[in-house]
């Protein structure tokens, strides 16, 4: 064997790759073709060259829903990233068997179904059995009041639900910092909450950024939870995609507003890796 | 410059005692090495001082000050790590006015400080650059201008060369010393490098176990260390097993040596520990048999490798006085007057 061979050979990256554009590119360009379609009246449509979908899209309304699924995909993606930092870093600073049991505990929260998280959300803040029994029980209220629909529920239910991933992804990099940086600011005076904003966040600005756009990007496609826990208004474009592939019939409807949010979720993802690159390279 | 004390300070990890009952007074404006072999609690200690582990038992007083329970960051001491710890994050000049920006000095103090120290340590203009763009010594010089950044009651250092090649190491430990002398600042270096030691310290602490087990000048500690293990850790050391009669003879393999009045007797009749410096043994017409297995020609000085009844032992001489041994000889020892240091086994 020679010294130049890879170790690992590359063949076997090739099934992945196969896998990818079988599974992702072909649907991918489906989706496309059925956005260029026709619609017929009837509820399905005909092949062909028709812009008449993305007319549609290019609308008022549509724009309003893009701004909010947005908005509401990059709130929850820096609450869950602003929840899981600290976490993941006290995490990493416990005993190594700690770290496992929280993990493991953190990993089956993974296994739940955003149905089963939703509707749990949806019952913890209900009027007869949520949290506003407890809150009138300790004086707090005058009468038990529903949290939900809306959108303090909406955000409990996505956090709980891209917290894990945003611990996972952050993870690994904290258990790689040496703790000896912390305690070099801790010799040279800064407090605890100083040493965590002045040295523990700059380094791990990568990763928390790799976060937030694993959160942001995974939330940007929840359908279920904006139509247990929100409010019509807070429906996200991913809901109204949903909406018309199945209820209204209209898919090449669907998929130009699906490759709508597709090319907006790229974009930002695109500018704000362009933004730290400059930045780094900039100093 | 306040003096240090520690008083009965132990730091337990489980069962394990990693620092057992320290006692020291370590005066101020010294240079001090905390000397030991791999986990023998110096770096412990020095951890404690800092204010980075909370003592099992025991007080850290500076001065009059019991300063056992102040965290850390409000100790006021500058401590350079064995990784260094500089923050890739920022630049040269960041890092060394770190101390200052958490104090919430102006940029243009900082700045000037910055500078100043970076002169201090003979990296001027350098304060623009990246921590990535410095060579290893020009790092260890970072972190040690970012532990004085501001005028620390307390220098502490972990290993602070042990990164740096052999040549370097030896640079920047007199470079070290210069600068600890000019500025006067206590200093309290761990280092397990006896040569290391013996070059900069004022006062060698040495420690075992946990525990101190001698704290001297260090030809002090070279000269008269006060148990085994110190006789074996400094130098290296020649450790024969004898007998001491009285307090003028040992026996040793049978044969009686007379004590001269200058060599110390630290143990009482019975089986003691003799500890002879390499430089101490020399070649006589009477004394202990030994056969020659080695000479090694060091060029400053050169080097018998001898076979004392079964016991591998070592006589250094200058190359003037290299004596007309060859391998496989059999020559006769004896002991320069005052190199002889008996102890207890």
């Amino acid at each position: 064997m020679s010294a130049r061979e890879a170790p690992t050979p590359y063949w076997l990256g090739l099934l992945p790759a196969l896998a990818l554009l079988v599974l992702f590119l072909v649907p991918f360009g489906i989706m496309l073709a059925v956005s260029v379609a026709g619609r017929e009246a009837g509820g399905f449509f005909t092949w062909g060259f028709d812009l008449a979908s993305y007319a549609r899209v290019f609308s008022p309304f549509v724009g309003r829903i893009l701004v909010t699924s947005v908005a509401i995909a990059l709130g929850a993606a820096i609450l869950a990233v602003a929840l899981a930092l600290p976490f993941t870093v006290i995490l990493g600073g416990m005993s190594r068997r700690a770290q496992t049991v929280v993990l493991v505990v953190l990993l089956s929260a993974l296994s739940l179904s955003e149905v089963i998280i939703g509707f749990s959300v949806n019952t913890l803040l209900s009027q007869t059995a949520g949290v506003g029994n407890l809150l009138a029980w300790l004086g707090l209220l005058e009468a038990p009041r529903a949290f939900t629909p809306g959108l303090f529920a909406l955000m409990t239910g996505l956090v709980y639900l891209s917290f894990p991933y945003a611990v996972l992804v952050l993870y690994p990099p904290v258990a790689r910092l040496d703790p000896e940086l912390a305690q070099a600011a801790r010799t040279m005076g800064a407090s605890p909450l100083r040493t965590f904003a002045t040295v523990t966040v700059p380094l791990l600005r990568a990763p928390i950024l790799g976060a937030t756009i694993l959160v942001f990007v995974f939330v940007l496609g929840s359908y279920l939870l904006p139509q247990v826990l929100g409010r019509p208004q807070h429906w996200t474009l991913s809901v109204h995609i949903t909406d018309q592939a199945i209820y209204q019939s209209n898919l090449p409807f669907a998929a130009a507003m699906a490759v709508l949010l597709l090319a907006v979720a790229l974009a930002l993802v695109g500018l704000s890796l362009l933004v730290t690159r400059e930045r780094r390279t900039g100093t | 410059m306040n003096d240090l004390a520690l008083r009965d300070l132990t730091k337990r990890f489980g069962p394990v005692a990693a620092v057992d009952g320290v006692t020291l007074d370590i005066p101020g404006g010294k240079f001090i090495c905390l000397l030991g072999p791999s986990g023998c609690g110096k770096t412990t200690l020095l951890r404690l001082i800092a204010g980075l582990e909370d003592p099992s038992e025991g007080r850290i007083l500076v001065g009059d000050e019991d300063i056992t329970d102040r965290p850390a960051h409000r100790r006021d001491f500058g401590m350079v790590f064995q990784s260094l710890a500089l923050f890739p994050h920022l630049s040269v000049g960041d890092n060394v006015a770190y101390p200052l920006a958490i104090r919430g000095r102006p940029r243009a103090e900082r700045e000037r400080r910055a500078a100043e120290l970076l002169d201090l340590v003979r990296l001027p203009g350098m304060a623009g650059r990246r921590i990535h763009q410095l060579s290893g010594g020009q790092r260890q010089r970072v972190a040690i201008a970012r532990g004085l950044a501001v005028d620390p009651s307390l220098f502490l250092l972990d290993e602070p060369l042990s990164a740096l090649d052999a040549n370097l190491r030896e640079h920047m430990q007199v470079e070290l010393r210069q600068l600890q002398t000019r500025l006067g600042v206590t200093t309290l270096v761990v280092t397990h490098d006896q040569k290391e030691a013996l070059t900069m310290a004022d006062l060698v602490i040495v420690m075992d176990k946990g525990r101190v087990q001698q704290m001297g000048a260090p030809m002090e500690v070279y000269r008269d260390p006060a148990n085994a293990f110190v006789a074996g850790f400094i130098g290296s050391s020649n450790l024969l097993l004898a007998t001491l009669l009285d307090r003028t003879t040992v026996e040793v393999a049978g044969r009686r040596i007379l004590l001269s009045p200058e060599d110390r007797v630290k143990a009482e009749p019975g089986p003691v520990l003799l500890s002879v410096r390499p430089e101490d043994v020399r070649l006589a017409p009477e004394g202990l048999l030994a056969r020659v297995t080695f000479v090694r020609d060091l060029g400053e000085s050169v080097q018998l490798v001898l076979d004392q009844g079964g016991r591998e032992m070592t006589a250094l001489f200058a190359p003037r006085d290299r004596p007309a041994a060859n391998v496989g000889d059999e020559v006769r020892l004896a002991f320069a007057p005052g190199g002889v240091v008996v102890l207890r086994p």
